[in-house]
C-alpha cells in the first residue's frame, strides 16, 4: 500500500480515468495552464492538451451549464468550481437544471457529469469563502452528494462518480489536501452511497465525514487513552444517505455523537439524528449531541474563526456528555 | 425551398401546431391540462422555418414554448397531445408536461423552463460535439425577455471565445410576459447585443416562413463553415396571452388585431397560392387533414393510461 496525499489521490484518479475514457475531459478556471489552484490538476494540460483540459472564462454559470449540455450530448466533463462558494453563482445548475433532467424527461437524457469543489473554513478568507454548504446541496433528490474524508475514499469514489451516468458533486476540503493515507495498489474504486466504519469501538458512535473524520479519528485517539472507544462511521456520500453502519453501530453503542463542520441548523448532522430516531429509537440510551459549526458567518481573525469551527475538544466534550 | 411537397408539409405543419394549440387550449380550460401552458399561436413560422432548414444531425433546444417546435421536429401529435395530459404515452411518459417536450431520436433536446437557463446548456452541447470533433450546430430558441438575464451573456461569450457552432435564435414576440422590449432591454434591437461579443448576426421577419427558412439556411452555414456562432433575431408576434393564465392587461386588443392582420398561416397561404403552388381547394384539404390529426391525436391521449405509481421511483438516477 503507497502512502499518498488526498491531492495526489484526486489527481490520480483524474488521470487513471482520462487515460481510460477519452471522453472524460476537465473544464473550470485555471485548470490547465496555472496547474489548478489547488495544483490538483498540475501538468495535466502539459499531458493532455487544451481539448482535455479546458480554461474556461470566470463564468459559473456557463462552467456547470456547459458541462452539463457536454454531458447530455456524450461526453463526461468534470467541471471544477474553484470553491463552493461560487457554486451559488450555478445554483440553477447545480440543483434545479443537472438533477431533474433525467426524470423530467421520462428517463431520456442522461448528465453523466462530474463537478469537483472545494469547500470549508479554516484558512482565514472571511465568511463569503469559507463555507461548508454540504447540506443544501443534499436536499435535492437526482444530485448525488459525495464528500471524501480520507486519500483512499477520494480516489475510489473520484473514480466511481466520473464512470456514474449521473450528476455527482464531490466535495472536497481546503484544509485537507496534505492529508496523508495509504491507499490500494493498482486499479479500484469505491461505490458511491456506502457508509464506512474507519475506526472500530463499543462505547459512543460518532457519525461524520470530510474534515469531520479527520477530527473525529483524532478525537479518537484522545478519547482511547482514556478507555473510551468510540466508534466512528464516515459517511462518504451524503445523498443517497447509507443509514446501514450507523444503525448497526448504534444498536451496538447506543449512544451517539454527529460531527459535521457545517453549521448546526438544518444539517447533515441533523439529518442523520433523525434517521437515528427513526430507525433506532428502541435502542436510545441518551440524547445524540450534534457537534458543528457556530451560527455565525465565518470571521477572518484566526482566533475567531477558529472559536467558531467544530474542534476535536468538542467532540471529546459531546462524546463523555453522551456517556454520562 | 422551393419543392412543392416540401412547401405544402410545412403548410401542414403550421397549421397543425395552430389546431393542436386551440384544442389544447379548450381542454386545458375544462380542466384537462395542467400546471402552466405557453401557446405559440402566432409564431408558428418561426420554428417552422427555422427547423426546416436544419440538417438532421443538428440538435434543436427552446424555453417552455416548446409545442410547435416538437411538432416540427417530428414528434407526432398524438405524442405532444398525450404529454399534455400527463399520459404515459407522452413525449417525456408524462413526467414533463407542457414545458417539457423532448424527443432525442428527433434530436429535439426540451422544452425548458427556467428563462435563459438552457442557453448554456445549449453552448455545452457545442461543447460535446466541438469535443467529437463533428460539425453538427446546435440551434439554440429563446426569447427576447431571455436576453436580459445573466446566462444570455455567458453563454453567448463563451460560444464565441470557444467557437462553438450555436445558432442563436431570439423570437422577439415584444413582451417578456407583460413587460415590453423597451421596458427591460438597454437596446430594443436584440441582435444589438451579439455585436458586444463580436458575434455575427442578422434579423428576419418571423410571420413568414419563407423567410425565416432562407435567414437559418444562411446562419446554419455559416455557422458551420466556420465553426462560430450567429445570432438571429425574428420578429413575430403572440396572438395569445403569456400563458394560459394572462389577464392581458399590457397591450390594447388593436395591437393584437394589426399582429393578427399578419397571420403567418394566412401570409403563407396567401403565397402559396400566388406562385400557384397549390389551390384554395387543396390547402383546404391540408388544413382539414391537420383538424383530423387532432381529433386522433385527442382521442389517443384521452384513451392512453395514467403512468404506473411505480413511475414515481423510477428515472430519478441513471444508475
Amino acid at each position: 500500500m503507497a502512502k499518498i496525499t488526498i491531492r495526489e489521490a484526486i489527481s490520480q484518479a483524474l488521470m487513471e480515468e482520462m487515460d481510460r475514457d477519452p471522453k472524460v475531459f476537465i473544464m473550470g478556471e485555471e485548470v490547465g495552464v496555472w496547474g489548478g489552484t489547488y495544483a490538483v490538476t498540475k501538468g495535466f494540460y502539459d499531458k493532455y492538451g487544451a481539448a482535455r483540459v479546458k480554461d474556461t472564462p470566470i463564468a459559473e454559470n456557463a462552467i456547470i451549464g456547459g458541462a452539463i449540455g457536454a454531458a447530455m450530448v456524450g461526453q463526461r466533463p468534470v467541471a471544477e468550481l474553484m470553491t463552493i462558494n461560487f457554486g451559488f453563482s450555478a445554483m440553477d445548475y447545480i440543483v434545479n437544471q443537472a438533477p431533474k433532467l433525467h426524470y423530467m424527461f421520462g428517463g431520456q437524457f442522461k448528465v453523466p457529469m462530474v463537478i469537483r469543489a472545494v469547500g470549508g473554513g479554516g484558512r482565514q478568507l472571511g465568511a463569503t469563502h469559507s463555507q461548508t454548504p454540504d447540506a443544501i446541496f443534499a436536499h435535492f433528490p437526482g444530485l448525488k452528494v459525495v464528500s471524501p474524508g480520507t486519500p483512499e475514499d477520494a480516489k475510489g469514489l473520484l473514480k466511481s462518480a466520473i464512470r456514474s451516468d449521473d450528476p455527482v458533486l464531490f466535495l472536497e476540503h481546503a484544509t485537507m489536501y496534505q492529508v496523508r493515507g495509504e491507499v490500494p495498489e493498482g486499479e479500484y474504486t469505491i461505490p458511491i452511497g456506502k457508509s464506512k466504519v474507519q475506526r472500530a469501538g463499543k462505547d459512543v458512535t460518532i457519525v461524520t465525514y470530510c474534515k469531520g473524520l479527520e477530527l473525529s479519528m483524532k478525537a479518537a485517539e484522545e478519547l482511547s487513552k482514556e478507555g473510551i472507544e468510540v466508534e466512528v462511521v464516515d459517511l462518504r456520500t451524503l445523498r443517497p444517505l447509507d443509514m446501514e453502519p450507523i444503525i448497526e453501530s448504534f444498536k451496538k453503542t447506543n449512544r451517539a455523537v454527529v460531527v459535521e463542520e457545517g453549521w448546526k441548523s438544518y444539517g447533515v448532522g441533523s439529518e442523520v439524528v433523525s434517521r437515528i430516531y427513526e430507525q433506532a429509537f428502541d435502542y436510545v440510551d441518551a440524547p445524540i449531541i450534534r457537534v458543528a459549526q457556530k451560527e455565525v458567518p465565518l470571521p477572518y481573525n484566526r482566533t475567531l474563526e477558529q472559536a467558531a469551527l467544530p474542534q476535536v475538544a468538542d467532540i471529546t466534550a459531546a462524546v463523555k456528555e453522551v456517556l454520562k | 425551398m422551393n419543392k412543392k411537397e416540401q412547401q405544402l408539409d410545412l403548410y401542414y405543419q403550421m397549421v397543425l401546431i395552430r389546431r393542436l394549440e386551440e384544442r389544447g387550449a379548450e381542454l386545458y380550460q375544462a380542466g384537462k391540462i395542467g400546471g402552466f401552458m405557453h401557446l405559440y399561436i402566432g409564431q408558428e413560422a418561426v420554428s417552422t422555418g427555422l427547423i426546416a432548414a436544419r440538417e438532421p444531425r443538428d440538435r434543436v433546444i427552446t424555453a417552455y414554448r416548446d409545442h410547435g417546435v416538437a411538432l416540427n421536429c417530428g414528434m407526432s401529435a398524438n405524442e405532444v397531445m398525450a404529454e399534455l395530459l400527463g399520459k404515459a404515452t407522452g413525449v417525456s411518459k408524462g413526467m414533463g408536461g407542457s414545458m417539457h417536450m423532448a424527443d432525442t431520436s428527433k434530436n429535439m433536446w426540451g422544452g425548458h423552463a427556467i428563462v435563459g437557463g438552457h442557453l448554456p446548456i445549449a453552448a455545452g452541447f457545442a461543447i460535446g460535439d466541438q469535443y467529437a470533433g463533428n460539425d453538427n450546430v446546435t440551434i439554440c430558441m429563446f426569447g427576447d425577455g431571455a436576453t436580459n438575464i445573466g446566462y444570455f451573456h455567458e453563454a453567448l461569450n463563451i460560444s464565441k471565445t470557444w467557437g462553438l457552432r450555436v445558432l442563436w435564435v431570439c423570437e422577439n414576440n415584444q413582451y417578456g410576459m407583460g413587460t415590453t422590449v423597451e421596458r427591460a432591454s438597454a437596446v430594443t434591437e436584440i441582435r444589438q447585443k451579439a455585436e458586444g461579443y463580436g458575434m455575427k448576426n442578422g434579423q428576419v421577419d418571423g410571420m413568414d416562413v419563407t423567410k425565416v427558412y432562407e435567414a437559418a439556411k444562411e446562419a446554419l452555414d455559416f455557422v458551420r463553415k466556420n465553426s462560430q456562432p450567429y445570432l438571429l433575431e425574428v420578429d413575430t408576434y403572440r396572438f395569445r396571452g403569456h400563458s394560459m393564465g394572462d389577464p392581458e392587461r399590457y397591450r390594447k386588443a388593436e395591437e393584437v388585431k394589426k399582429w393578427q392582420e399578419n397571420d403567418p398561416i394566412g401570409i403563407f397561404n396567401k403565397q402559396l397560392i400566388e406562385k400557384k403552388v397549390a389551390s384554395a381547394k387543396a390547402l383546404d384539404e391540408i388544413e382539414a387533414r391537420a383538424e383530423e390529426d387532432v381529433v386522433k391525436a385527442v382521442e389517443f391521449a384521452e384513451a392512453s393510461p395514467e403512468p404506473a405509481m411505480e413511475e414515481l421511483y423510477s428515472d430519478i438516477y441513471a444508475d
